[in-house]
Formats: C-alpha cells, structure tokens, sequence
C-alpha cells in the first residue's frame, strides 16, 4: 500500500501532450484561408456632371457630338444611323482622332464628345457594354500614345519614354503627378437622361 | 575501429526534430489570416449579377468606397420587383438616396460610390439614382463590373 503511494509521488512532473495544438491550429488556419476572399472591386469609373442651377450645360458643336442611341431592345443608332455595339469602337476612334479632316467627325481630340443615351427599359447590361466600347477604344487611343510616344497626329507626347501599354504608364505615375496622355486626348463621355415620356 | 566509432555516434543522437516550434509557426499564420479576413457585414437583399466589361479599373482604396445595389429583390412577397439597397437597408423613396449620400459625403469627402448593379434592371432606375447622387454631390462613381470571360 506504501509502496503504491510512493510510486504515484514519483511521477508527478506529468505534462499535457502539445501534440494535437498544431492539429488544432491548423484546422482553424485552413478555415480561414478557405473563408477569405481577397476581392478587389473593378468596374468602369465615370464622373457625374454637378448638378446645375438654372444654367444650360455648355454647347457643343454638332459635328463634335458623337451620338449613341440605345433603344429599349438594345438597338444602336450611330448619329442616326442604324449600327451594332461591335461597329461603335471604331466610329469612336475615327471620331476622336479626326483632327478636322472630314466635315461629319470631330475638329479635335479635345473637342470631341461622345454623348451616350438610352431607353427606360433598355437593359443594365446593354448599357455597360456600349459604355465599354467607347471606353475601349479611348484605351486603344491611349495605348498607341503609350508605346509610341507620338501623338495621333504625329507630334511628340512628351512622355519622355515608351511603356508596353497604357496601363504601364499609368502605374509609373505619381498620386500627384499628371497623366499626360489623358490631359491631351481625355474621354468626354456624356450621359443623356434616358426619355421617359411616350 | 571505424566501424565501433560509427556505430557510437549513431546511438547517442535523437533522430527525431523538435516540433515544439510547429504550433508557434501555425498560430502566426492563423492569426495573419484572422486579422486581414474582413467577413461580409451587410446582407444584400437584391440579386446583383455584374455585367462583364473590358475598359476597367481597380479601386484600390476600399475606405473611399460605399456601395449601391440595385436588382431584383430576393425575397419577400416583393419578390423580384427591382429594389435599391444601401448599406443594410432598402430604399423604399427614392429621395432618401440623396440624404444618405450626403452625410456619407461629409465623412469621406474622396467618396467613390460603386453601383453594384444586375444586369437585367432598366436604365430608368440606374439614372434616377444617378440623378440622386448629383443632387448628393457624389460625382465619383463607378459602375461595378467584372472581367469578361472571353479574350
């Protein structure tokens, strides 16, 4: 009986296994690698024009205005004339990049406008992709003036350098410092109230 | 001789690694993944499939951003009548769009609203809200979209 109670004495630095702890804290690791979700938001970045107080907004020359009709089925009209979303990206780039040579497009890049407007029913997503294609086709623009260094016209861009894209340009840009290329051709992308009267 | 000498050494040694360390390496990550996770703080009640785009932008600061969401609700009796929702609840009137985004304005004044969108709801409820944030004064937006599948 002495003997048994020695015995348990003997062996009372008993410690816990830690073992299972990394099991433990692995388990709760892959939980929240799995739970977690590093999004980040993309979309089409627009500015609204301020809200105006009895004032007509700035006239605009007709032949300057590039007009996208977007019915309430989805159908594109190009300054009037039936068209697709797939033909507006390059209407737009012939536009923009006019420098007055024909009488029907824009004088300059600085001067064009491109003025979208839709249909009450006409779908969301119609919607983005005729803003999407006269997006891309500025980006386009701005990809030429990024690797070449040359303005359409064949002045200089005064990038001082060439970047594989326009994207790489602008990354290389300060928080502060000026976009270049955007101060010399930026998108004047206007949005018309859609008619909501008939 | 050798061999005597070898077989010493290999007998004295403990061939085992210490894994002390292993839950230490572990609760690190663990707790690297706890603080950056954000968990989803408001419950959307409208359905919002994005439309895909090419022409996008990243924004990167996620503090600038406040969101709107516009699509068809997902329950209720209401169900699948085009609803807004800002934050946790939805708009019932239009015009408190407005208020919202003011005082959201007054707190963060570089404020990027992304309208979150679905695909199928009608141009006359995007513009009406669009229409809200200019009287708000919120010009900055951003018409949330995601990368298209195809290209």
């Amino acid at each position: 009986m002495a003997g048994l109670l020695d015995k348990k004495r003997e062996r009372d630095e008993a410690e816990i296994n830690t073992a299972s702890l990394a099991d433990i804290a692995f388990l709760l690791l892959i939980f929240f690698l799995v739970a977690t979700t590093i999004n980040v938001d993309t979309g089409i970045g627009m500015t609204l024009p301020p809200k105006l107080e009895d004032q007509d907004p700035p006239p605009v020359k007709e032949r300057n205005m590039l007009t996208v009709n977007v019915n309430d089925q989805g159908d594109v009209l190009l300054e009037g004339e039936p068209s697709s979303v797939a033909r507006i990206r390059e209407e737009v780039k012939t536009h923009v990049l006019n420098y007055g040579q024909d009488a029907s497009y824009s004088t300059g890049p600085d001067k064009a406008v491109i003025s979208i407007k839709t249909g009450a029913e006409t779908n969301y997503d119609t919607y983005i992709r005729v803003l999407d294609e006269v997006w891309m086709a500025y980006r386009e623009i701005w990809d030429g003036i990024a690797t070449s260094n040359q303005l359409p016209n064949g002045e200089s861009a005064g990038l001082g350098q060439t970047y594989p894209s326009y994207n790489a340009y602008r990354a290389s840009l300060g928080p502060e410092a000026d976009n270049v290329i955007r101060d010399q051709i930026g998108a004047q992308i206007s949005i018309a109230e859609p008619d909501l009267g008939q | 001789m050798s061999s005597e000498r070898f077989q010493k050494k290999s007998s004295d040694t403990d061939p085992s690694i210490t894994t002390a360390s292993l839950p230490d390496i572990i609760f690190m990550l663990l707790i690297f993944f706890m603080v950056t996770t954000v968990l989803r703080e408001t419950d959307i009640q409208v359905r919002t499939r994005l439309p895909e785009a090419e022409a996008l932008t990243k924004i990167d600061q996620k503090r600038l951003i406040s969101y709107v969401y516009v699509g068809p609700l997902k329950t209720g009796e209401n169900s699948g009548e085009t609803a807004i929702q800002i934050d946790d609840a939805l708009i019932e009137n239009r015009a408190a769009i407005r208020t919202i985004m003011y005082s959201k304005l007054q707190e963060q004044p570089k404020l990027i609203v992304s309208l979150k969108v679905d695909r199928e709801s009608p141009m006359r409820i995007v513009n009406e809200v669009q229409q809200e944030l200019r009287e708000a004064g919120t010009l900055r937006i951003n018409y949330s979209s995601s990368r298209e599948a195809t290209s």
